[in-house]
């Protein structure tokens, strides 16, 4: 299950001494003006300019949906049907590109709405006012932060889910030859990918028995101390399964940086770009490229 | 010793079957250094995939093999350092100095043969 990154009451959505009678009186007041309230707190949500993304059709749908939940929140005095909602609700908007500020707000807004309603239906008895917003406002304040935190927490989930993705799809090693590897890196490195691409180059040296790896680091935008010293650490480990290693598309920047933190690189062959560090390869590997025709002739359609 | 010194043509063929002792590092040491003055062997093969470590000093003794082998005109070849060994090995900073590396026995024969 998840859990509460903020409780902001202890003990399920009532507070301590909230009495059960003006509880169930301030559910009946909502469910009765369920329709006018649902259709002010998507004014509001329209005026604030929220949920831009969405058709008035789909936010007035939603809005409902929220309502009825929260409503019965209040109630029973539970989040958790709310909670599976504001998930199930997150997971469909989040990839639309709706924001943290504006699932906050509309939250807020139907707080603040809520509110309103209760202060015009009891102005003439303060007293009787204060004692429903003592019940209202610590559930209606938990489940403000239900939802935000649903929301959240589900943005988490996807961003962690996409790292993944892109960390199994970012180091393909690429077998060009016999006893040639190349590894294309693109993006930025830290230390864990760094590990994990010391792995797969040694995995891949040792499957396919390559004698030269050539990596391509030109789609490496930055490079920092420590990585650098797992690049290095790669280098040797590759040498000593007996592979050699060629690093092309150092870019100048990132020379200049392993430049001035003194980075041990006596072991590290480099060559400017990849073709450079093909041609070096196949060298070392006794390879001879050579072209059979003329390339200037274009084959006949 | 658990260590098997084999001749093959012109080369040595040290298999070590399990993990060593300071002491039996020595003797691997010496074996090594003798055999090779014996059989005037070209080459020199140690194949360590047997091992889950390599030390410092173990590193340190395979150095001292090569480049006392060198002095005598023989090239010392590791092979069989498995892909977490050697990680360990570089994350710890230790260098074979002089010593060639291949990833088998029989990258190992090539690379003296060539």
């Amino acid at each position: 299950m998840m859990q509460e990154v903020v409780p902001v009451v202890d003990g399920g959505v009532q507070g301590a001494d909230v009495d059960p009678a003006l509880l169930r009186e301030l559910v009946a007041h909502l469910r009765q003006d369920r329709t006018p309230l649902r259709e002010e707190w998507t004014r509001r949500i329209t005026e604030a300019q929220l949920l831009s993304v969405m058709t008035p059709d789909e936010i007035f749908s939603e809005v409902t949906a929220v309502y009825d939940n929260y409503v019965d929140a209040l109630e029973t005095g539970s989040v958790e049907a709310l909670e599976a909602y504001a998930r199930n609700l997150s997971e469909r908007i989040i990839p639309r590109g709706v924001e943290t500020h504006e699932v906050l707000g509309v939250v807020l807004l139907l707080r603040d709405v809520l509110a309103r309603s209760l202060f015009e239906k009891y102005q003439d008895d303060f007293g009787l006012m204060n004692r429903v917003l003592d019940a209202y406002e610590p559930a209606a304040n938990r489940i403000a932060v239900t939802v935000g935190v649903s929301f959240v927490q589900e943005r988490e989930r996807v961003i962690r889910q996409q790292q993944l993705a892109i960390r199994e799809l970012s180091t393909p090693v690429l077998k060009v030859r016999d006893q040639l590897l190349i590894l294309p890196i693109i993006g930025a490195l830290d230390t864990g990918r760094a590990r994990q691409l010391t792995e797969q180059l040694l995995t891949g040296i040792r499957e396919s028995r390559a004698k030269v790896v050539v990596i391509d680091i030109t789609g490496v935008p930055a490079i920092d101390m420590a990585v650098a010293n797992h690049l290095v650490q790669a280098v040797r480990a590759s040498g000593l399964m007996g592979a050699r290693v060629i690093i092309t598309g150092l870019s100048a920047d990132i020379a200049q940086t392993l430049v001035n933190l003194r980075v041990d690189l006596s072991m590290m062959q480099s060559v400017g770009d990849l073709q450079g560090g093909i041609e070096e390869a196949e060298r070392q590997l006794s390879y001879a490229v050579t072209r059979t025709g003329d390339v200037s002739r274009e084959p006949e359609a | 010793m658990p260590v098997s010194i084999l001749k093959q043509r012109e080369y040595l063929i040290a298999s070590i079957q399990s993990a060593l002792t300071d002491t039996e590092v020595l003797e691997l040491r010496d074996a090594l250094l003798a055999e090779v003055a014996k059989h005037r062997a070209r080459g020199v093969i140690v194949d360590v995939a047997a091992l889950d470590v390599i030390d410092s000093f173990v590193s340190r003794s395979l150095s001292t093999v090569a480049r006392t082998n060198r002095l005598r005109g023989a090239k010392t070849v590791v092979v069989g350092i498995r892909p977490d060994v050697a990680v360990a090995m570089s994350q710890f900073g230790l260098r074979l100095d002089a010593v060639h590396t291949a990833l088998d026995l029989e990258a190992g024969l090539e690379l003296l043969d060539s």
